[in-house]
């Protein structure tokens, strides 16, 4: 990973990583989290923060598969990792299942959570395509949400798994 | 939140990772997964001027069994590493079960069981079970490495015996001969709950009869402890329900609990009289689990 030292003596980092199957060169600050990157410097803001201390979830992306908060990642440390964050679901103008069950369930109130709650719920689907009640709970437990009280949420996520 | 500015280094080896760490001194800090330094400096509690990543350093995310030496666990494995791992699976699937009670599905993505060790929370739940498995762990610096058990390294809250430069590298549970051990998170609520009580046993049965025991409490002093007096009520002691509520009331003379906001001391003391018997019979009816 190349240093780069601006005219302040500042040092930045040259990272490359792939994100949502586009691969791309920054330069960042070794303090820049990888949620701010993604938000300010790709323009990603479909991923959102929320308590930004690992909490909540609201900022959940896919870290070469795993969901994980992007709040407590550093951009440095995603060099030559693979991101998928919510704007990567979609394939040409087409929702995801799941993004298209979570409307079906009425599973979105204020909406802040749902990034989040849809990235945990996917990765859990890629890995165990059929999860029961209990696992799919499990798996959006890291994802706080102050509206629905999680049951069309989690009606929406076994909903997808019927499908497949 | 934002992060105050620091250096960012990537070592390729503990050797040069540890040259750094001597370096820097107190002004570096080690970074694993990051759920507890970035938590502790995004909270202003420390502002490191160096990080050192441990990005590229993942041979030690490895978990095997060695011959003569027992099951050895990278320190970089992350908690969902150990809940997978098909080796504590087989041997020692309390260990795993004691990884898929932490925190969230996110953060045992990316925190390490090293990092839960070093960070020397009170609450924390590896270490717990991984004393009553008799676990070592090795540090390793620039000028050498020293094994020594687990229940040794804690010396107070967030203090350990680790020097400087030293590096958590790996946690070995020795060869041995239990039949059984557990791990229960006494928490709150079941997801992202500190441990109010954690309460680990490690059971050696032959027949009726309990040849050793090793019970390791946690959240109920400033570091891990055993407690040994009620282990000894066990040893070589045909067990019945009566034996097993007197270890139990045992195990709280040895426990040192404070009141906070998650539990009163007494609340505590009870707790660990519950969950030490209830443990109990659990790693003798059950095994590893």
């Amino acid at each position: 990973m190349q240093t780069i030292i601006d005219k302040n003596g500042v040092k930045h980092y040259m990272i490359t990583l792939n994100v949502n199957g586009d691969s791309y060169t920054k330069v960042v600050k070794g303090n820049t989290l990888l949620v701010n990157m993604l938000r300010d410097t790709l323009d990603l803001t479909g991923t959102k923060k929320g308590c930004e201390l690992g909490n909540c979830g609201s900022c959940t992306v896919l870290m070469d598969g795993k969901p994980v908060d992007s709040c407590m990642v550093l951009a440095v440390e995603a060099d030559e990792r693979e991101i998928t964050t919510i704007e990567g679901l979609a394939q040409n103008e087409e929702l995801d299942k799941l993004q298209e069950s979570f409307v079906n369930n009425a599973a979105v109130q204020c909406g802040y959570c749902t990034p989040g709650m849809i990235m945990s719920a996917k990765a859990l689907l890629t890995s165990n395509p059929h999860p029961s009640e209990q696992e799919v709970r499990e798996a959006i437990a890291g994802n706080l949400c102050r509206c629905t009280g999680y049951v069309n949420i989690v009606k929406a996520v076994l909903a997808t798994a019927d499908k497949k | 939140m934002y992060l105050p500015d620091f250096d960012y280094y990537a070592p390729e080896s503990v050797q040069e990772a540890s040259g750094l760490l001597a370096q820097y001194g107190p002004k570096a800090k080690f970074l694993a997964g990051g759920t507890d330094v970035l938590h502790m400096m995004k909270e202003g509690l420390i502002a490191p001027e160096v990080l050192v990543s441990t990005k590229n350093l993942a041979r030690l995310k490895e978990i095997y069994y060695e011959t003569g030496k027992g099951v050895v666990i990278g320190a970089l494995a992350t908690h969902n590493n150990l809940v997978n791992s098909p080796v504590l699976q087989e041997s020692y699937l309390s260990i795993c079960e004691t990884a898929h009670h932490m925190a969230n599905n996110q953060v045992r993505n990316t925190g390490t069981i090293g990092g839960n060790i070093v960070n020397a929370v009170p609450s924390a739940d590896l270490p717990p079970i991984l004393i009553a498995l008799g676990a070592r762990v090795t540090l390793v610096s620039a000028s050498g490495q020293r094994t020594l058990n687990l229940e040794d390294f804690f010396t107070g809250p967030r203090k350990t015996v680790i020097k400087e430069d030293e590096i958590l590298t790996q946690i070995i549970i020795p060869d041995n001969s239990f039949t059984g051990s557990t791990y229960h998170k006494f928490g709150l609520r079941r997801s992202g709950a500190l441990a109010v009580v954690g309460v680990a046993v490690a059971v050696t049965m032959e027949g009726d009869v309990c040849r050793e025991a090793r019970i390791a409490l946690g959240a109920v002093a400033p570091t891990p402890v055993r407690a040994v007096k009620a282990e000894e009520m066990l040893k070589d002691q045909v067990i019945t329900d009566q034996l097993l509520e007197e270890v139990g009331r045992c195990a709280t003379s040895e426990s040192k609990p404070i009141s906070d906001i998650r539990g009163s001391a007494e609340y505590r003391l009870d707790m660990v009289r519950v969950f030490t018997k209830r443990m109990l019979r659990k790693a003798i009816n059950e095994g590893h689990i």
